[in-house]
């Protein structure tokens, strides 16, 4: 039965929500715009906030109906056919919400209504512009997911996601012959995303996305009140929050990339995390110059551009992602929803109006009447978020190339430019020197700020640099450390570590409110040397020394011949070296929901296209057993883990789990996704990660039948192998199932020998009610299956049937990690700065809102009659 | 000349540093006869092809060249560039997963002697979101009561 009534719902909340919006919009522009209470400024503030608690009502009503459709799996519906599936843990039906586009909208409509909301609680007089600006960004947002089709002109205005299955593919022949069919089950999250992380990373991502909106707000609003500086202080500690989340959002996406991908690192310099990394690098640079903006007229100028740019940089990395601009540059983008030119007009609004205002205004801002000393803490300041501001254009000027081919098209030019062919090393190249001065200039700027150096005074920077340079030369010669920018990275992030640990101590001793600055720092100059240590000397160390692996194409043993050798081969249970280490492919398992451990894939039979699977065995583990043979357990049917046994040099084992991950449904370039399991150590973390295997579902492909026919003690070659037939015996009970009464079975002991291993088969032959039952046995680290066909009592002959098949292989490669966990430190360190920062700038606001708010009702009590128009 | 004057030249002179760099860094999209010409030029940076793989008429892949049993660490496939251009392709690395699903193909990496090196692979295959191409019978195995 179709539930046509919840997507109905929903769709008018969504065109309740866009016009309340638009409504909301107009009525903070003309309370913005009227110059006092008597012109009705009251009045249409009134008006708009209602119009916005309208707005944030229908928004709770979308996603209540997307989420309604979502959790009853009612497939007729696009969005959950698309995303969702019958067999997903409830985490992921949640996280399935904004995994295409339309939910991702919501989310951030989501996110901008809440904040939207808190500011009309918080900031009084900045309410009007500050919600005319968040008011049209939700119009706007809102209109990216209408799906209205203007009549007429044929015009469609946004992608709703209440789209039913036979809207978004009426092609299929399905439809015809039945109108009302509904799938039986999803299409399912990508099981890519199927991860914790991705279950808190979008979210955080675009609150940050969010929470960047408000500094610009701030901007705009003190443009067009004229309080040309006064937005700092509100602006401020909202900067800080916006740093801090979207800051903790793009780490936790590198944080599952490390997890779940196989590219083997934390960062790739991918177009789409390189313009959400923009906008961030952009928000610190603003932070830095709205701490001196006060004191510097040229750095609340800067405070203005980098707080528009921000939000305008986060427009344009929406733009990127979803226009399908990106293409062939990306793998991660979206496709293009034919939105682009929606977004294009969203993104040129804003840009229009806002640098408009900003030039508009240009001259009413206030000028430095002196030059600024260089030896005061305001000029070191705005070096910081100088370089901050060049490392950010690099990156951009860089992933903008598609968009330059873009432009070239559309005057009529073919410029094929492509991205970097290395794309990492290109941004390192530059982004290395830009962060060796980053670090150097926290330390110093620190010191300036605090007036411990000034000007003919340096006395204080001396023993922090020979403390440096004591570690660092420790380290560089310890470390045997070669690669010069590597070593002056390192060095510059100590001296980072030093002087701000050094303030750090002083501050906490007077006001340890004051130490955000100095958290921050230290944190991030840990986390640059995580990133110098874990990519830099990342170490391959499943190099292949057996001499087997020959190339037989001269060409390339020429001269990357050394790079090329990075992977091993591992065939079913056959140790194999690897390093210092001895490897062992043990088997391969998969997960059942409620059991901690991994289980044997062979211990369950995979239902097919299901996500349940029959217990073959009774499932103990720890002497706990979970399920009596027979039984339906809930798997993930999608992840296989290869169990990796490791024996390092002293004897110790441990087991790694590198899990591939097959999707058939899907096809695409997800089908089949390699995850590496991950060896924590304190100081190093070893990666590994399959590059290349058979496939775990499939059946093997059996060769035709080769019989053989051998007497007792025997020896006979099975496909290459010696084996033995050492003897045949009578056995009680086959598969653990006794024989009953009458029944009769005996088992042949095949004993084979491989390099350096033996094995024993013993395949069956049974007599049961009076037929014949031949019970074959496989051997995976043989690849062969033998079946016991006959005896024949009078020669005393057995015969055999054996079939072989290609041995079970994996292709392996392991990299160490050396200080990962430095960077992760570093990343905690820095959110706590963020956080301690946040919190006193917010104090600091409050404080000076409350003082003003006072002043202004005793002038009002003064002048005017105490009974003043409500302002709400 | 004040010292924000000079600040800014500095920046701008880095910004347009960067600029030249990264212009000198990008990559560009060619056909195999460039890509000779330009390596016969002794032009040794990287470029990117884009073409489609051999397939035969039942639509497997052809030429396509992968033992790991041998060396898990050569792949070699044949690709026919947009001018139709036919060229065998080198990968010093395991064939890449989704290979045999991909239609279109990227490779990056520059001209040897009468062969393509490629460094990388991207590989478009048709992806999950490009519902038309859908097969319906995956879906409706359990029609709806």
């Amino acid at each position: 039965m179709y539930h046509l009534a919840v997507g109905k719902f929903g769709h008018l909340f969504v065109i309740i929500a866009f016009v309340s919006a638009l409504v909301a919009t107009f009525g903070y522009v003309k309370s913005g715009l009227s110059a006092s209470p008597e012109e009705g400024r009251g009045y249409w503030k009134k008006t708009a906030r209602t119009f916005f608690f309208i707005h944030a009502g229908a928004v709770l009503g979308v996603v209540f109906c997307l989420y309604w459709i979502i959790l009853n799996h009612y497939f007729e519906y696009n969005y959950a056919w698309s995303n969702s599936s019958r067999s997903m843990p409830i985490g992921y039906v949640i996280s399935s919400f904004w995994q295409n586009q339309e939910g991702s909208f919501l989310l951030w409509i989501f996110w901008n209504m809440l904040l939207g909301l808190i500011l009309i609680v918080t900031t009084r007089s900045w309410e009007g512009p500050v919600m005319a600006v968040f008011a049209m960004v939700q119009a706007f947002l809102m209109s990216m997911i209408l799906g209205v089709i203007i009549p007429g002109i044929d015009l469609k205005i946004g992608s709703t996601p209440f789209l039913l299955l036979r809207e978004a593919m009426p092609h299929l022949a399905v439809w015809k012959m039945q109108p009302d069919f509904i799938p039986a089950d999803g299409n399912g999250l990508n099981p890519l995303l199927q991860n914790y992380w991705m279950v808190i990373h979008p979210p955080t991502l675009f609150l940050g996305f969010s929470a960047t909106l408000i500094p610009f707000s701030f901007a705009i609003a003190g443009l067009w009140l004229k309080r040309t500086s006064d937005w700092v202080r509100p602006a401020l500690p909202w900067t800080l929050f916006a740093a801090l989340v979207l800051g903790l959002g793009i780490l936790m996406g590198g944080y599952w990339a490390y997890e779940t991908l196989n590219f083997g690192g934390y960062w790739n310099w991918d177009p789409v995390e390189n313009t959400s990394f923009v906008p961030w690098v952009i928000l610190i640079a603003a932070i830095h110059t709205m701490i001196i903006s006060s004191k510097n007229a040229t750095a609340l100028k800067a405070s203005y551009i980098l707080s528009i740019a921000a939000f305008l940089l986060i427009l344009y990395s929406t733009f990127m992602t979803r226009s399908g601009i990106l293409g062939d540059a990306s793998v991660h983008s979206f496709t293009d929803l034919g939105l682009s030119g929606q977004l294009l007009i969203y993104m040129f609004t804003f840009i229009i109006v806002a640098i408009g205002l900003l030039v508009y205004r240009w001259k009413s801002l206030p000028s430095d009447e002196e030059e600024v000393s260089t030896y005061s803490r305001e000029f070191w300041l705005f070096i910081g978020a100088t370089v901050l501001c060049l490392s950010s254009f690099q990156i951009l000027a860089t992933t903008s190339i598609p968009v330059y081919n873009k432009i070239g098209e559309v005057f009529g030019m073919a410029w094929n430019l492509a991205l970097p062919t290395d794309q990492i090393a290109h941004y390192n190249k530059f982004q290395l020197w830009f962060y060796v001065v980053v670090a150097l200039l926290t330390g110093v700027g620190q010191y300036f700020w605090w007036k411990r150096v000034g000007k003919g005074k340096f006395e204080a920077l001396y023993l922090p640099l020979v403390v440096t340079f004591v570690i660092s030369s420790a380290w560089i010669y310890f470390g045997q450390l070669k690669e010069l920018s590597y070593i002056l990275l390192l060095t510059a992030a100590i001296f980072a570590v030093i002087t701000n640990g050094s303030i750090l101590v002083g501050i906490v001793r007077g006001n340890y409110r004051l130490s955000g600055g100095a958290i921050t720092h230290i944190g991030a100059a840990l986390m640059l040397i995580g990133i110098l240590f874990s990519s830099g000397y990342s170490k391959v160390i499943s190099l292949n020394n057996s001499g087997l692996m020959i190339s037989r194409s001269e060409s390339f043993t020429a001269n990357d011949n050394k790079e090329n050798r990075e992977n091993v081969m591992l065939w079913f249970n056959k140790p194999e070296r690897m390093g210092n280490y001895q490897l062992t492919w043990k088997d391969i398992r998969i997960e059942a929901r409620g059991i901690r451990d991994y289980i044997p894939v062979s211990w369950v039979e995979m239902i097919e296209k299901d996500f349940r699977a029959v217990a073959l065995r009774d499932i103990t583990i720890d002497e706990k057993t979970y399920y009596s043979k027979g039984d339906t357990l809930k798997i993930y049917p999608d992840n296989f883990y290869y169990e990796i046994e490791y024996r390092d040099p002293a004897g110790k084992l441990f087991t790694l789990f590198p899990r591939i991950q097959v999707n058939p449904s899907m096809g695409g370039a997800n089908g089949v996704v390699f995850s590496p399991g991950i060896r924590r150590e304190p100081d190093r973390d070893m990666y590994t990660y399959i590059q290349m295997s058979m496939d775990p579902t499939a059946e093997p492909q059996w060769s035709a039948t080769e019989l053989h026919t051998v007497a007792m003690r025997d020896t006979f070659f099975l496909n290459d192998y010696v084996a033995v037939l050492d003897n045949v015996v009578r056995t009680d009970d086959v598969d653990g199932v006794p024989l009953k009464e009458g029944d009769a079975a005996v088992k042949a002991i095949i004993r084979i020998m491989d390099r350096g291993q033996e094995y024993v088969m013993n395949p069956a032959f049974i007599i049961r009610d009076n037929t014949i039952g031949r019970k074959a046995e496989t051997n995976k680290a043989l690849g062969l299956r033998i079946q016991f066909n006959e005896i024949d009592p009078k020669t005393g002959l057995f015969t055999f049937g054996v079939n072989a098949t290609q041995r079970d292989y994996i292709v392996m490669k392991a990299i160490e990690k050396p200080l990962i966990n430095v960077l992760w430190i570093g990343t905690f360190v820095l959110m706590i700065g963020f956080v301690v920062s946040a919190v006193r700038r917010y104090r600091d606001f409050l404080k000076r809102r409350d003082r003003d708010e006072r002043e202004e009702t005793r002038v009002k009590v003064g002048k005017r009659s105490p009974v003043s128009e409500p302002l709400g | 000349m004040k010292k924000i004057h000079i600040l800014g030249l500095v920046v701008i002179a880095i910004a347009v540093g960067i600029i030249i760099s990264t212009a000198g860094d990008a990559s560009t999209y060619v056909t195999f006869g460039e890509a000779e010409t330009m390596a016969a030029k002794g032009n040794n940076s990287s470029i990117h092809v884009v073409g489609r793989l051999t397939k035969n008429g039942e639509g497997e892949i052809t030429n396509m060249i992968y033992r790991p049993e041998v060396d898990p660490n050569h792949f070699e496939f044949s690709l026919v560039d947009n001018a139709g251009a036919e060229k065998k392709v080198v990968y010093p690395a395991p064939k890449p997963q989704d290979f045999d699903k991909s239609e279109q193909v990227v490779v990056i990496g520059k001209m040897e002697d009468g062969y393509f090196f490629a460094e990388k692979i991207l590989l478009k295959c048709p992806s999950k979101y490009e519902n038309d191409k859908l097969e319906i019978k995956e879906y409706s195995s359990k029609p709806a009561a």
